[in-house]
């Protein structure tokens, strides 16, 4: 598909021959094309590794992207997306340094002369130069998902804090959408938390969840029942009257787990459980 | 279609992960809002639609939603298809009885969201999928 071994051997020949001004021309076109957002001694380092790689590449059988010798040119190309969507930059502008490589190879073939044969191996050149910048563009894809997702777990742990409140009393204001794997998290902080603190009460806030759905309504049955099992009497606190009105309509029971509009009110209503329990056993104690 | 009935442009979402219940109730909001339901209606038809997605995404097996802006003369309101093509519903009666459920779910995201909107149609055929419209207006 990309190169003959004529070609290869042609192109292993001009980029070996001519190193260090197609190194330095290049990392001078990508450094355009950056506008200065990476330094010069970065770009001509990542230039020169790259330019070593497909040498070493074309030099064994690598005339095409996934041949055996082509390796360490595929690491040196996930490497370069990596760090460039790391640093912010898009997909266009990490290509773009590979792309950058032809317009060097045919200045530089231009200047050896031979017009016909250089027409047919610089298409050829192009097709191989081509196979290397879309690879960036996967990389760069891969890379980015996964930085995405390394946030979205960050943001599970953010988000999802288990805080004293009161002697006995921990609260989880809830913040944003209350998906499964969120779920799995609180609950078992909370538990957690529980445990810790040997906490007899705890608040689940929902002032900050949007909607309340039937999914929703399910996990926080769950947290409340493993609650129970564990000893722990669960409040509901921070139900807005459209999430109450849309609770209704749907047709969700909390059964007997106290629900309060705020979680001031849910806090009140727990120390006066408290206040009366203490009352009591003073009470009996006095007895 | 309707006679005198205004619609504006249809959006799109595909529904093939759980992160796309999360962009559909987004943008059910949006529209929403620029709908100008009030904020009952708003949160109502967000949670119909979270529902109504759902279904189609663990038992239809992912399909798309559509929700266009409507105007009937009189009000504005919001109208949503989700489409699947998925195993269809054999029992519609039973599948929207309260607390009916094949997944372990409360069984109330069917029967429910018919309760949250205005208008709800479920054309359903076994072997070939789910279709369900919900409009709901403005007041
Ligand atoms: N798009 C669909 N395709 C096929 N079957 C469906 C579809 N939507 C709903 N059903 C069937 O109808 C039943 C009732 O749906 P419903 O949404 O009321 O309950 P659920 O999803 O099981 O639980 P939840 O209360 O969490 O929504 C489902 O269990 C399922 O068998
Ligand atoms: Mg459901």
């Amino acid at each position: 598909m990309a190169l003959d071994a004529a070609q290869g051997s042609r192109l292993a020949g001009l980029l070996g021959d001519h190193a260090e001004q197609i190194v330095k021309r290049w990392a001078d076109s990508v450094a355009v094309s950056l506008r200065g957002r990476l330094s010069q001694a970065e770009l001509q380092s990542q230039v020169r590794e790259l330019h070593r790689a497909l040498l070493v590449a074309l030099e064994g059988d690598g005339r095409e992207l996934h041949a055996e010798s082509a390796g360490e040119l595929r690491a040196v190309l996930s490497e370069l997306s990596r760090s460039r969507a790391r640093r912010g930059f898009t997909a266009t502008e990490t290509a773009v340094s590979v792309f950058a490589l032809k317009d060097i190879v045919l200045e530089t073939m231009s200047a050896g002369g031979g017009a016909e044969q250089n027409l047919r191996d610089f298409v050829a050149y192009s097709a191989l130069i081509d196979q290397l910048g879309l690879f960036t563009f996967e990389s760069y894809a891969k890379a980015r998902e996964e930085l995405i997702a390394d946030q979205a777990e960050q943001l599970l742990e953010l988000s999802t804090p288990v805080v004293k409140l009161w002697e006995g009393v921990v609260a989880v204001p809830l913040v944003g959408t209350l998906d499964s794997a969120r779920a799995q998290v609180v609950m078992e902080r909370l538990l957690q938390t529980l445990v810790d603190t040997g906490s007899p009460y705890a608040i689940i806030d929902i002032t900050g969840v949007p909607a309340v759905d039937t999914q929703v309504a399910q996990h926080i049955l769950k947290t409340v029942v493993a609650a129970r099992l564990m000893g722990a009497d669960c409040i509901i606190s921070g139900i807005r009257p459209q999430i109450a009105q849309t609770i209704v309509a749907l047709g969700i029971e909390f059964g007997d787990i106290a629900t309060k509009a705020s979680l001031a009110d849910a806090l009140r209503h727990v120390l006066k459980l408290t206040g009366v329990d203490a009352a009591r056993r003073n009470a009996r104690r006095e007895s | 279609m309707t006679a005198g009935l205004g619609l504006g442009r249809p959006q799109t979402q595909a529904i093939v992960g759980d992160e796309d219940v999360v962009r559909v109730r987004q943008l059910v909001r949006t529209v929403a809002v620029a709908a100008k339901l009030s904020l009952v209606d708003q949160t109502k038809l967000v949670t119909a639609a979270s529902e109504l997605a759902r279904n189609t995404l663990v038992y239809g097996g992912g399909g798309q939603v559509e929700v266009t802006t409507v105007d009937n003369g009189r009000r504005q309101g919001v109208r949503i298809v989700f489409t699947d093509s998925g195993p269809g519903i054999p029992d519609l009666e039973l599948a929207l009885t309260d607390g009916y459920t094949t997944g372990g779910g409360l069984g109330l995201g069917l029967s429910g969201a018919r309760r949250l909107v205005d208008e709800f149609d479920i054309q359903t055929a076994v072997g070939q999928g789910t279709r369900i419209t919900v409009t709901k207006w403005s007041r």
